[in-house]
């Protein structure tokens, strides 16, 4: 008997594996194909070199006045001398660390909220929710238990906007759901009502609704009745984002199937239980995605306020660039202020994606 | 419902009727929203009183007396702030208009070229939808206006493009086109050449329809759009004259002028919505399964047809929804304009009108309801749409 030996597998045509491959299969798989790959080469070309030479190498970094740029290039020691600023605003010198110790908390107490092994994630969520703005207002705006009064007309910078943003989003949550639920409700008038609210609220831009709360708001109460300028653009933006938040709720309430619905009926629950306990958990799951996705655009939305003169991030750093003292280096503000928005937008949307794919394994069959 | 036992069921308390409590609820939902309404308006009412401010739109007809940057129609000081607010409501549909045709061109352009089978170049589409979209439209309108634009050189150092475009601080002046008593023979061709080709693509479906006949329907076309207008053109002359602009002492004289805001305006917004757009014809494009592609191919379809009839059709159902709402936030985000003070509904009505005239709540109220007229408008017409286009299944 002879045995057969097999000839020993030969290696792929070199030009098949390897980067080789990979780049004409990827860059020259035709003559169109190269032709885009050596236009997309020149445009790199003229874009690149230019802006990190600008940025990077011609730029100035060390300094205390304009007059430490010298070389022509971008002036960091604009952004470098205003940081504090461009942070915290007018918020005095010494009592910034109520602002970063604010902040530690949040990130402290939220650690919890992502981790996996964590139990009753829901309770601790409901109960953080619930004291952490009150905590947070006292560090921040003081004027009991010995911490000194500081007026919100001093807030300023990231600080402001991320006050903004996270109230915002926080407070039009319940108001949100509400109207989710009114939305989907069996009876007329509270449908049309909340309809109303709903559509109203998206039909318009956020600047009419700015200009309103600042104009109209004061017509609006009693007379003895005043806000501060922050509160007002709060309430502003607290109603705009409700409607928002209401139309991705109410596509997670959709996406229920009927079952849900008619078992948590038989199990002799009655409406807010049901939702309670059985619709709203399974579609505020669902909808995490579209509600940070409503929270990336509040946050950009919050460079509105300039128009009622708050002070947040974009605008300190517009009025800086107006000073005399920088006057000319707009530039380097902008840019400054675009890699901050960039930073959390970005974040924040990977983040969104990242739970996207998760719940989305989940409800493959 | 049967009762087997003759017994009436106890009715219990009112209470517990699902009926009257779905009515008791409402009547109180309902009273709530207009105790609150009245409670504002009585307010307004007393707070209006004290200021000695009249209400109603009388005040329209008032003299306005003041200048305005840009204006599409004749405008002088002496009209009333009513022409205001037509100015107003016409420079935001120009900006809208503008930003919508190009950051569809554009955000198609980034679309297709981020699923494009070559590397880098959906590397790099995927870079600018990215980068775009994840900062605030102001800033962009801030750093085109307050960064780039007004540090353009004055009116002698202005960039030129070949002596027919020139930039600079006070904006972007292009040629204009005048008309020439040969116009309108030159417009008359044109709608007849458009009717014709139109007609002869219906008689082209149908003949295509009846007896499978194929018909070079866009050479046709093409020949008519080129030969209709061209013969306008050689018997009556041509249907524009084009005045340059021409730097003369310390301006330029002629041609049309693009103010630095509508252009900063028109810029940032492309550039922003582009971005969006661009995801929207990803995602519609790759939600038309592989399956389409193979089945349309194994009928033996060509390219070309392949992703006309079959491809196209299905991947615009998930498009045009999405869209839409990005058309409707384009309009919207145009009313940041009046941020950088280009002349638009916001900022010349709620702002310069009420600002002179004092009626905070006529004004802000005009000015929405102008929004809101214009986005229920796009989604009514957009439901109709969905409805036509929707798959009928089983």
């Amino acid at each position: 008997m002879t045995t057969h030996t097999f000839k020993p597998s030969l290696p792929p045509p070199p030009m098949s594996v390897g980067p080789a491959a990979w780049i004409r299969a990827n860059l020259f798989s035709n003559w169109f194909n190269s032709l885009l790959t050596f236009l997309a080469i020149y445009l790199i070309w003229i874009l690149i070199p230019p802006v990190i030479k600008w940025a990077f190498i011609d730029a100035d970094w060390n300094g205390t006045s304009r007059d430490a740029c010298t070389s022509g290039g971008a002036c960091w020691v604009f952004i470098k001398v205003r940081f504090s600023q461009f942070m915290y605003g007018f918020y005095p010198e010494h009592l910034r660390w109520r602002v970063d110790l604010t902040v530690l908390l949040a990130i402290a107490g939220s650690i919890p909220l992502f981790l996996k092994a964590m139990p009753k994630k829901l309770p601790y969520g409901l109960a953080f929710g619930l004291i952490y703005p009150i905590v947070a207002w006292v560090l921040l705006f003081g004027g009991m238990f010995g911490l000194a009064e500081v007026q919100t007309s001093q807030w300023g910078g990231l600080m402001l906007t991320l006050v903004i943003a996270t109230v915002g989003i926080g407070g039009a949550m319940p108001l949100g759901i509400l109207l989710a639920l009114g939305r989907r409700s069996h009876m007329p008038a509270v449908r049309v009502i909340c309809v109303t609210f709903i559509e109203f609220w998206r039909g318009v831009p956020l600047i009419t609704v700015l200009f309103m709360s600042s104009v109209m708001l004061p017509l609006f109460l009693p007379e003895q009745m005043s806000f501060d300028k922050l509160l007002r653009a709060l309430i502003a933006v607290m109603l705009f984002e409700a409607a928002y938040i209401a139309e991705v709720v109410r596509g997670g309430l959709q996406a229920i199937p009927k079952g849900q619905y008619e078992a948590a009926g038989a199990m002799g629950l009655g409406y807010w239980r049901m939702m309670g306990l059985v619709i709203l958990p399974q579609a505020l799951k669902l909808v995490i995605p579209g509600i940070v996705n409503t929270f990336i655009a509040l946050f950009k939305d919050t460079s509105l306020v300039i128009i009622i003169g708050l002070f947040d991030l974009f605008n300190s750093i517009h009025q800086a660039t107006v000073d005399p003292a920088w006057l000319g280096y707009a530039t380097e503000g902008y840019v400054f202020a675009a890699l901050v928005f960039w930073i959390f937008c970005f974040g924040m949307s990977r983040y969104s994606m990242h739970i996207e794919r998760k719940l989305d394994r989940g409800h493959k069959r | 419902m049967h009762n087997t036992t003759g017994v009436k069921p106890s009715s219990g308390s009112m209470l517990t009727d699902p009926k009257a409590r779905a009515l008791l609820f409402q009547v109180l939902s309902v009273c709530t929203v207009v105790g609150i309404g009245w409670y504002l308006f009585h307010n307004t009412q007393t707070n209006l009183a004290q200021r000695g401010i009249t209400s109603g739109f009388g005040f329209l007809n008032n003299t306005a007396g003041f200048g305005i940057l840009q204006s599409l129609i004749e405008f002088s000081p002496t009209d009333t702030y009513g022409r205001v607010f037509f100015i107003g409501l016409l420079n935001t549909l120009l900006v809208s208009v503008l930003g919508i045709f190009f950051a569809t061109v554009i955000g198609f352009i980034i679309g297709i070229a981020r699923l494009s089978p070559n590397w880098l170049i959906s590397r790099l589409a995927a870079v600018y939808i990215e980068i775009f979209r994840n900062i605030p439209p102001l800033l962009q309108i801030f750093f085109w206006y307050f960064a780039v634009l007004r540090a353009m050189p004055g009116p002698r150092d202005s960039f030129a493009l070949s002596d027919v475009f020139f930039l600079n601080i006070r904006g972007l002046y292009v040629p204009e086109p005048t008309a020439t008593p040969a116009f309108w023979a030159f417009a008359l061709a044109l709608l007849l050449a458009l009717g014709g080709a139109w007609e002869l693509a219906r008689r082209a479906r149908s003949l295509k329809i009846t007896t499978g006949q194929e018909f070079p329907v866009f050479f046709s076309s093409l020949a008519l759009l080129v030969i209709l207008p061209g013969l306008s053109i050689l018997v009556f002359g041509k249907p524009f004259t084009w005045t340059l602009p021409e730097l003369r002492g310390f301006n330029f004289v002629g041609g049309m002028v693009i103010i630095p805001e509508l252009f900063a305006i028109t810029l940032a917004l492309t550039i922003y919505t582009a971005a969006f757009i661009a995801e929207t014809v990803r995602s519609g494009i790759q939600s038309v399964s592989h399956g389409q592609t193979e089945a349309a191919r194994s009928l033996g379809l060509r390219p070309k047809h392949m992703l006309r009839l079959v491809i196209i059709p299905q991947a615009m159902r998930v498009i045009i929804p999405p869209l839409t709402s990005q058309y409707l936030n384009l309009v919207k985000n145009s009313s940041l304009a009046a941020a950088i003070g280009y002349p638009d509904l916001v900022s010349l009505f709620a702002g310069t009108v009420l600002n002179q005239t004092g009626q905070a709540i006529e004004t802000i109220a005009i000015t929405m309801s102008v929004y809101l007229a214009i986005s229920l408008t796009i989604s009514f017409l957009m439901n109709i749409y969905n409805k036509r286009i929707a798959l009928i299944e089983r």
